[in-house]
């Protein structure tokens, strides 16, 4: 059976470590990073390249929060024992949105023909910003759709190189399916044809469920999901983790 | 107080947004009470003839006509909006820009299914045609633009409250799920 390649699961000591996010008083245990025990406390710090249960990428800086004065990805940083964290702060936010609007100018995303729109994550969190429109120049980059396999495509258009893939698409005998070539503006994600292929049905879905935006596709499925069912139709992204405060 | 004056356009669009600002149903009755329409597919104005206080724009820039069109909605329109995927960020024409315009002519004239191969090749080449741009532009990518509408079309319901903000000089109150890019 194919197995993704996660972090260990540790065994959860008691939740010792007392940190602020906001000045809201929140308790983590020892090895959490700032988003995981945001998560436990019921507060949302927007991300993209995490994944649960996939080892930290840090990839594209959406989480970013600040600590000690200096900026940091919340999900690569670990909690520790009176730390004071700043997010939902207005020039962090506004980071936030930037970032978004960036990967929105510098892929081809025309939301209105794409398969996963109402469920992509790139997607929902330019709904919570508002993005109305980038403040940035459009690219329009020349990228084609690429074949994966029997059971996928890549809509290299869409990707946004959060790497989840390749951190966590992996064959039985722990080989990576997807990797990334080049680096800085050049930097492409390919996929081995013959590993894709071999890929289960389930984990040929998980690859598609993955990806957060509309880039690995399953073949031949898509638009299953009526406009208004889908994932980001009635709440926000983050609206599940977030707790009122008290 | 005379009413305020609404003008609308469709560049390269599909008729797709004009067809969602009739889309506001019954509250049409109430908008042609609250202002005049000036030059609009709607009332088939062909020309603005006097200041107009909102311009709605459908679709970006594919050609010369576009681009002219688009000045002129500026130059006459106190607050010009983008409305739709199009108008924003090229939306669907755009899916050509990175294809090399002499590519994209000849697919379409040389090589499209319903040519019949027996037939003289022609490219349209008439000084009274618009020139095609090399790309589809976004407008606020040629003229400054006030305010956007997203979504491919926008609802109804947010042309509606858009433009009641707007003639009430109030912001645009943006719930969940108003705020739409498909
Ligand atoms: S991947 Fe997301 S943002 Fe990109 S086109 Fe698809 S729905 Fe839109
Ligand atoms: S293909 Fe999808 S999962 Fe892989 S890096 Fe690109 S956006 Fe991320
Ligand atoms: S945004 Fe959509 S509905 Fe509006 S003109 Fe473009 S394709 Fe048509
Ligand atoms: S979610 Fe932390 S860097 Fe992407």
């Amino acid at each position: 059976m194919n197995k993704p390649k996660t972090t260990k699961a540790k065994p959860a000591p008691a939740p010792g470590i007392k940190f602020s996010i906001d000045g809201r008083e929140c308790l983590a245990r020892a090895g959490q990073t700032i988003l995981e025990a945001a998560k436990d406390n019921g507060i949302y710090i927007p991300s993209l390249c995490a994944y649960d249960g996939l080892k930290p990428a840090g990839s594209c800086r959406i989480c970013t929060v600040r600590v000690g004065g200096r900026h940091q990805a919340a999900c690569t940083f670990p909690v520790s024992d009176g730390m004071s964290v700043e997010s939902a702060v207005p020039d962090l936010e506004d980071m936030r949105k930037a970032v978004v609007e960036m990967l929105f100018v510098e892929g081809n995303h025309m939301c209105p023909t794409c398969e996963k729109s109402g469920n992509c994550e790139l997607q929902a969190l330019a709904y919570r910003f508002q993005m109305l429109v980038p403040r940035f120049p459009y690219l329009f980059p020349k990228k084609d759709v690429e074949p994966a396999g029997t059971k996928l495509l890549m809509e290299q258009n869409r990707c946004v190189k959060c790497l989840r893939c390749a951190r966590g698409i992996r064959t039985a005998d722990n080989k990576a399916v997807f990797g990334s070539l080049h680096r800085s503006r050049k930097k492409k994600m390919f996929v081995d044809l013959g590993l894709a292929s071999a890929l289960s049905e389930r984990w040929a879905r998980t690859a598609m469920d993955r990806c957060p935006v509309g880039c690995i596709l399953r073949k031949e499925v898509g638009f299953a999901v009526p406009i208004g069912r889908r994932k980001y139709d009635q709440a926000p992204i983050g609206s599940d983790i977030e707790k009122p405060r008290s | 107080m005379s009413k305020p004056v609404i003008a609308t356009a469709s560049l390269a669009g599909c008729f797709g947004c004009h067809m969602s600002i009739l889309d506001i149903d019954e509250r049409i009755l109430q908008l042609v009470e609250l202002v005049e329409f000036n030059k609009s597919p709607v009332d088939d104005i062909k020309t603005i003839t006097k200041p107009v206080d909102v311009g709605l724009i459908e679709g970006g820039c594919c050609n010369s006509e576009n681009v002219e069109v688009l000045r002129s909605f500026r130059k006459n329109c106190k607050v010009l909006i983008s409305l739709g995927e199009c108008a924003i960020m090229g939306g669907l024409p755009a899916m050509r820009n990175g294809i090399p315009i002499r590519e994209c002519l000849e697919e379409a004239y040389y090589r499209s299914p319903t040519i019949d191969p027996s037939d003289a090749r022609i490219m349209p080449n008439d000084e009274d045609l618009p020139i095609i741009l090399d790309k589809v532009y976004p407008n606020h990518e040629i003229v400054p633009v006030d305010y956007y509408l997203p979504g491919c079309p926008p609802s109804a319901d947010l042309i509606w409250k858009a433009l009641v903000a707007l003639l009430e000089g109030k912001p645009l109150d943006l719930s969940y799920g108003l705020l739409k890019f498909d």
